[in-house]
């Protein structure tokens, strides 16, 4: 008898029912994949939103429907070129409802998160894929850079660029003088993955209440200016918000081009590759990964003061941040540089359209929401690579 | 073919004792020389210690006790690093390219001297024809053949005296198995010593100068490539199968 039927009288239970259809499906054919999992996406926007209130909403919801099945198919083997092809679906269908100028709006506004989100990714995926360190700690550099600036921009009353350019500083600093006599020690003496959590966790609370016990937990503010705006196009951006998403950029772009283009930036990725591999192609790995830290904190630094400035200051700042910075990094895949910058950019942009449908104070769970589904469907990351053996 | 080179001898390991677990030795006193311009081989059965000796010479693993000279010098204990400035260069035998780097920021990995990385790599491209064709080619997406040729030219970069292969056909199909063969000769008449681990032990010691047998981490025999080839008790004991010299010494006669 061939395997898997059932003879008279045996019946089956709900579980291997599920199990026996989630089967039938993964063997089906792309397309069908595809169509189901966009009609469910488009299912949900549309319940969650309202209903078409004409003929032509309906034929413009098909069309996109169809359009976006059509766009998937030939890009079955391309998962970051697929993302794009859903996310425009979304954006399309958000468009149809709500106009073009409310989705431009709100994408603006996502684009200063997605900035912080993407400066704070970069810096822990490579310290991930270079040390195999969960740097737990990384939120509260976050938090450090911020209140860095709060004193030089407030308490000295210095302009906050000044404050910007010391949190940098100061925060970089951190991330050396930490590797110097925590990690490094630490790895030399053979700590395995777990050890080095826990550190990081533990790490993560000395900082957090270390700058409570000196800044206390009020909201603070830096000194920024918080009601001009800048008008184009009919949008309207606040003017410290333009200056974040402007700055932000810029530095991501750098951040870019120096991971592509500079042979320090190269032997990073590298060593994220392959620390060992690394060492014995003659490169001096610990001097690649104290510019790392130096370049990982730095940039954690940066977000929190542009947080800092966009939001308020207060000790749990960075850890609040942290956990939409660690769905970055695993949706643009674990250790790699450019995902992690691409991914948070995205994930910013498309939790702030996420407030046209669900209350604000939800968005967060939305960002989580998407991680999962993407996980479940590709565990390594949009942008990562399942490793051939 | 295989006359013996009259090279001066360039590396030796002297009594090398090592292993990965504290009180477990892999090497329990390893001696093996390797002279200027030859093709040396490493065989013996799965476990008797031959990718360890390799990455005990290239500091990946701290010895015990012995030691490892190179030009007249004792390299035991430095980071591997440092080892490749010396002028040895490492193949290992997995993972051995960067698979998110293309094959041009692999080359580029493996250069020690900036000034020369545009001149090497084009040299590179020279040897291996495939990778100029593929130079903007993420490493991790190309056939194994093609990366243990990425792993090679890298490793090639700094014009190193010595290349240490660790098993460079394992896995490889047929076509790139001759491929890999016929390079790694090219590469030892332009002048490189070779010193390689391999599996396939007929094949790599019919191309070699000498070669060792190596079985319970310690080194049994020693030779001319053909003549260990030749020699009855080492086609008996491991050219045959994996089984093992204390098994076969118990054995009645």
């Amino acid at each position: 008898m061939e395997a898997g039927t059932l003879g008279p009288g045996q019946e089956r239970t709900m579980g291997e029912r599920f199990a026996h259809a989630l089967n039938r499906f993964s063997e089906a054919p792309y397309v069908v994949k595809a169509g189901i999992g966009i009609f469910l996406l488009d299912l949900v926007l549309v319940l969650a939103d309202r209903r078409p209130d004409s003929v032509g909403e309906w034929v413009l919801l098909l069309a996109i429907f169809a359009a976006t099945v059509a766009a998937m198919v030939p890009l079955e083997r391309r998962p970051a070129a697929t993302a794009a092809v859903v996310l425009a679906n979304v954006v399309a269908i958000l468009i149809l409802y709500h106009g073009l100028h409310e989705v431009s709006q709100r994408g603006i506004n996502g684009l200063s998160l997605g900035a912080i989100y993407a400066l704070g990714a970069v810096g822990l995926t490579l310290v991930y894929g270079i040390l195999k360190l969960v740097n737990f700690a990384h939120g509260d550099f976050l938090t450090f850079g911020a209140y860095m600036a709060y004193l030089v921009n407030v308490t000295w009353e210095l302009p906050l660029v000044f404050g910007l350019a010391f949190a940098v500083l100061t925060t970089a600093l951190l991330g050396i003088g930490l590797e110097k006599v925590m990690w490094g020690p630490m790895r030399g003496r053979g700590a395995g993955m777990l050890q080095l959590l826990l550190m990081a966790i533990g790490l993560a609370f000395v900082i957090r209440y270390g700058i409570q016990f000196v800044w206390g937990t009020e909201l603070r503010q830096l000194n920024v200016n918080r009601t001009d705006t800048v008008n184009f196009l009919d949008l309207r951006v606040g003017r410290t918000q333009l200056i974040v998403i402007i700055v932000g950029f810029v530095t991501l772009i750098a951040t870019g081009l120096m991971l592509r283009m500079t042979l320090l930036g190269k032997r990073m990725r590298a060593l994220s590759d392959d620390l060992d591999l690394a060492e014995t192609s003659g490169i001096d790995t610990s001097r690649v990964i104290l510019y790392t830290w130096l370049f990982a904190a730095g940039l954690a630094g940066l977000a929190g003061v542009f947080a800092g400035a966009i939001t308020q200051l207060q000790p749990e700042l960075g850890f609040e941040l942290l956990l939409p910075i660690f769905a970055a990094v695993v949706l643009g895949g674990i250790g790699n540089a450019f995902g992690a910058l691409t991914a948070g950019i995205v994930l910013g942009v498309v939790i702030e359209w996420s407030t046209l449908i669900v209350a604000p104070g939800l968005k967060l769970a939305v960002g989580f929401v998407i991680l999962i589904i993407v996980l479940i469907i590709r565990p390594e990351g949009i942008f990562g690579h399942a490793r051939t053996v | 073919m295989n006359e013996i080179a009259p090279g001066a001898r360039l590396l030796q390991t002297e009594g090398l004792i090592a292993g990965y677990v504290p009180e477990v030795d892999i090497l329990s006193g390893v001696s093996v020389s390797v002279n200027e311009g030859e093709i040396v081989t490493i065989v013996g059965p799965n476990g008797a210690g031959k990718s360890t000796l390799i990455k005990t010479i290239f500091g990946l693993l701290r010895p015990r006790a012995g030691r490892i000279v190179f030009r007249s010098e004792d390299i035991a204990g430095r980071k591997p690093h440092d080892i490749t400035r010396l002028g040895l260069s490492y193949v290992p035998q997995l993972d051995n390219v960067f698979p998110s780097l293309t094959v041009e920021e692999n080359l580029e990995m493996g250069s020690l001297d900036r000034s020369r990385t545009a001149e090497q790599r084009q040299r590179m491209y020279e040897l291996f024809p495939r990778l100029g064709e593929r130079r903007g080619q993420a490493a991790g997406t190309m056939s194994g053949g093609e990366r243990q040729m990425v792993a090679m030219a890298k490793a090639l970069m700094p014009d190193p005296e010595v290349l240490l292969l660790d098993e460079p056909s394992a896995g490889l199909a047929p076509a790139f198995v001759d491929a890999i063969f016929e390079k790694t000769q090219e590469v030892n008449q332009a002048g490189v010593t070779i010193v390689m681990v391999e599996q396939n032990a007929r094949r790599a010691l019919t191309m070699s100068d000498r070669g060792y047998v190596l079985d319970l981490g310690r080194d049994r025999f020693e030779g001319p490539g053909k003549q260990l080839l030749e020699d009855p008790k080492v086609a008996e004991l491991y050219l045959g199968g994996t089984a093992r010299i204390d098994r076969a010494e118990a054995a009645p006669e």
